[in-house]
């Protein structure tokens, strides 16, 4: 008999009940709750008369659309729609009696920065969310994926998911980075060489020395993106780095279950005989700081390259691609390094992590961003904004001229007042670059917080390792 | 939920590729804490002007599509956000069967607790329908669930897969939470015995 992959043994520990054509009943430890594809679950519940099942398993964080000016401490939430998901969300934790980081929480931030930083995210756990970039938490070898709105309300009353089993996709990146470049640098190129749609149907496990190199917030920008890739979620399998992080966070196992769960977690690794369905292989040499020139998470090029040339794609693509260079403003064959910013963007669960914050501080040292851009950090939760500031890295970003925001996602999707204007362009550490994701007509540039911070000096996309 | 039954209607051709659940809804109509009335504001950046006014070109402005109840779709339909807005804003303007070669995973999922048929079909099937669905109300379409096919007016059935369990709950209208809490006894004895094994979780 084959071995199994990583995820054929978080899968096989989770299933509660399989029906004769395969559909499974998945078990779910930790349910992740925001406010913005929660209140019509909590509402179903409350019209069914149903309690939620397991309230100890279900976490809930406000995120999406909370301000983060700092008048926000003490203050109201302007916006009315805004400030009744966020209310919503306080009466719903408190009925139903599930864990709850309330706005005025110094632990509050995105959920998926919240989640393992409490140690609510444990290897071989099953997570989920009503959330898309639930496939961070995969990053400690957790299947973790994101749900609808019926599923939120479905995982609520019965603490499980009625699933398929995906195929098993393996993504290798073998050998070393080149210095400057970063975990963003490879979830993009990943997303770049199978397209946005090449992941469909597969959880992806990331392995390859490139990927055991990095610290566990790299790992989780990797898994952040798997969903841009398609994919349902993305794996890596746990090792000491994971163990280390985890050990010592408040939810996580203490004493003799902290044996107990290292015993299991120890076997949380691919077999080397192992069927997997699709395998791509990357060298992290050739990887380059990357960029996205259009309205795709696909649409990702060198920092070396220009513009592509619409007529030098096939199908649907070419189509696409003439729409996303109007959308961007943007002509084939301009270099992508004289692309001018007028705003950088450095937060989201893609990028708010301390990691990177010290990234983007490492170039913003001593010097200060470009006259008449307007740049914004947004931590992840509040306890990075702590240690930020305890590092002194709070105060780098406000010498250079950045805003120094409290937590939550902000400009990732602009559901909150920051927004990009019409026709503006931002240089962001988030996830996606769809139309009007940051704003009406708003253009964005997917980078890593190094390259972030590169822009806002100079003013105009820019390749860090250039920089002195 | 209703039950789904074979219907003939007006499918509307919308070939490019990619759309993401941005562009089905915007995330200003996500502030919402209700399911219904998404419908006008489905595809609003594409749909409406920043005066609201219609755009005239975007297809379902168009008087032969103002009634589609079918899209026929470039690939990766729905790709992007979990957001069920997408799917509640499409039910509630009225589509019922969404056509492409392939759908974003959560997006796929979603649909079908919506009464929404997303149908996976190899490129050329798509190309086929979406000729038909370029001749407007002249060209009308049939979706039948029970049998698994989609035809256009020219005859010709163009068979799909659906998971069946799936298309067991959409064609009864069944609900999901109701069926799986008949399994209860299984979800307590997984409990029982992952507290066991696994008492840190
Ligand atoms: S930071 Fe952005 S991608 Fe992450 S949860 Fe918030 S909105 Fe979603």
């Amino acid at each position: 008999m084959a071995g199994k992959t990583l995820y054929d043994k978080i899968w096989d520990a989770h299933v509660a009940h399989e029906a004769e054509d395969g559909t499974c009943l998945l078990y779910i430890d930790r349910h992740l709750v925001h406010e913005v594809t929660s209140p019509q679950a909590f509402e179903g519940l409350r019209m069914a008369g149903r309690t939620v099942h397991a309230p100890d398993k279900t976490i809930a964080v406000p995120d999406h659309n909370v301000p983060t000016t700092l008048d926000r401490i003490g203050g109201v939430i302007e916006n009315e729609e805004s400030r009744i998901q966020v209310d919503a969300l306080d009466k719903n934790a408190k009925d139903f009696g599930v864990h709850y980081y309330p706005v005025s929480d110094v632990r509050q931030g995105i959920v998926h920065i919240v989640g393992p930083e409490q140690g609510w995210t444990l290897p071989g756990m099953t997570v989920v969310c009503g959330d898309s970039h639930t496939a961070t938490h995969g990053a400690f070898g957790a299947l973790a994926h994101g749900i609808g709105t019926s599923e939120v309300e479905h995982v609520l009353a019965t603490q499980t998911l009625i699933q398929q089993k995906s195929k098993n996709m393996k993504v290798e990146i073998t050998g070393k980075l080149k210095p400057g470049v970063t975990a963003k640098d490879i979830t993009l190129a990943v997303i770049g060489e199978t397209g946005t749609a090449g992941g469909t149907g597969y959880v992806i496990e990331y392995c390859g020395e490139a990927i055991r190199d990095l610290s566990m917030e790299g790992r989780m920008t990797v898994c952040n993106m798997a969903i841009e890739g398609g994919a349902r979620a993305g794996l890596i399998a746990p090792d000491e780095k994971t163990f280390e992080y985890v050990k010592g966070r408040p939810h996580a196992p203490k004493a003799a279950q902290w044996e107990a769960a290292m015993n299991w977690w120890k076997t949380l690794y691919s077999d080397d005989d192992a069927h997997w369905d699709k395998v791509i292989t990357l060298k992290g040499e050739e990887i380059e700081p990357v960029v996205t020139w259009g309205t795709s998470p696909e649409d990702v090029l060198p920092i070396s390259a220009v513009v592509p040339a619409p007529e030098s794609f096939s199908g649907g693509k070419v189509d696409a691609a003439k729409r996303a260079l109007e959308y961007m403003g943007l002509t084939a064959g301009q270099k992508l390094t004289d692309i001018e910013i007028d705003t950088v963007f450095i937060g989201s669960c893609t990028n708010g992590r301390i990691e990177d914050l010290r990234a983007a501080a490492e170039v913003l040292k001593g010097k200060k961003i470009k006259d008449g851009l307007r740049a914004m950090v947004v931590p992840g939760s509040g306890l990075v904004r702590a240690q930020a500031e305890e590092e002194g890295i709070a105060q780098i970003f406000q010498d250079a001229g950045f805003e120094w925001r409290l937590a939550g996602c902000s400009m990732c999707l602009a559901m909150n007042p920051d927004q990009l204007a019409e026709g503006e362009r931002c240089a962001s550490t988030s996830n996606r670059n769809f139309e009007g994701r940051q704003g009406y007509k708003g253009r964005t540039h997917l980078v890593s917080p190094a390259m972030a911070a590169a822009a806002a000096i100079t003013g105009h996309l820019t390749d860090v390792r250039t920089l002195n | 939920m209703e039950k789904y039954e074979k219907f003939t209607g007006i499918a509307a051709p919308m070939p490019l590729v990619n759309i993401d659940t941005d562009m089905i809804i915007p995330k200003v109509f996500l502030k919402t804490i209700k399911r219904s009335g998404l419908g006008v504001n489905l595809f609003d950046e594409m749909r409406y002007d920043r005066q609201g006014n219609e755009i005239p070109d975007f297809v379902l402005n168009k008087p032969q599509y103002r009634d589609a109840q079918i899209l026929v779709t470039g690939d990766n339909f729905g790709c992007g956000s979990s957001r069920e807005h997408a799917p509640w804003a499409l039910a509630d303007f009225g589509i019922k069967c969404i056509v492409s070669t392939s759908f974003a995973d959560i997006f796929y999922n979603n649909c079908f607790k919506n009464g929404i048929l997303p149908i996976v079909l190899p490129q050329e099937d798509v190309d086929k329908l979406m000729d038909d669905a370029e001749r407007g109300a002249n060209a009308q379409v049939t979706v039948d669930l029970e049998n698994q096919t989609i035809s256009g007016p020219d005859g010709g059935e163009i068979s799909f897969e659906v998971d069946s369990f799936k298309k067991h709950c959409l064609l009864n209208g069944l609900d999901d939470i109701g069926l799986t809490m008949e399994k209860k006894a299984s979800i307590d004895a997984f409990e029982a015995k992952a507290a066991q094994e696994r008492p840190w979780v």
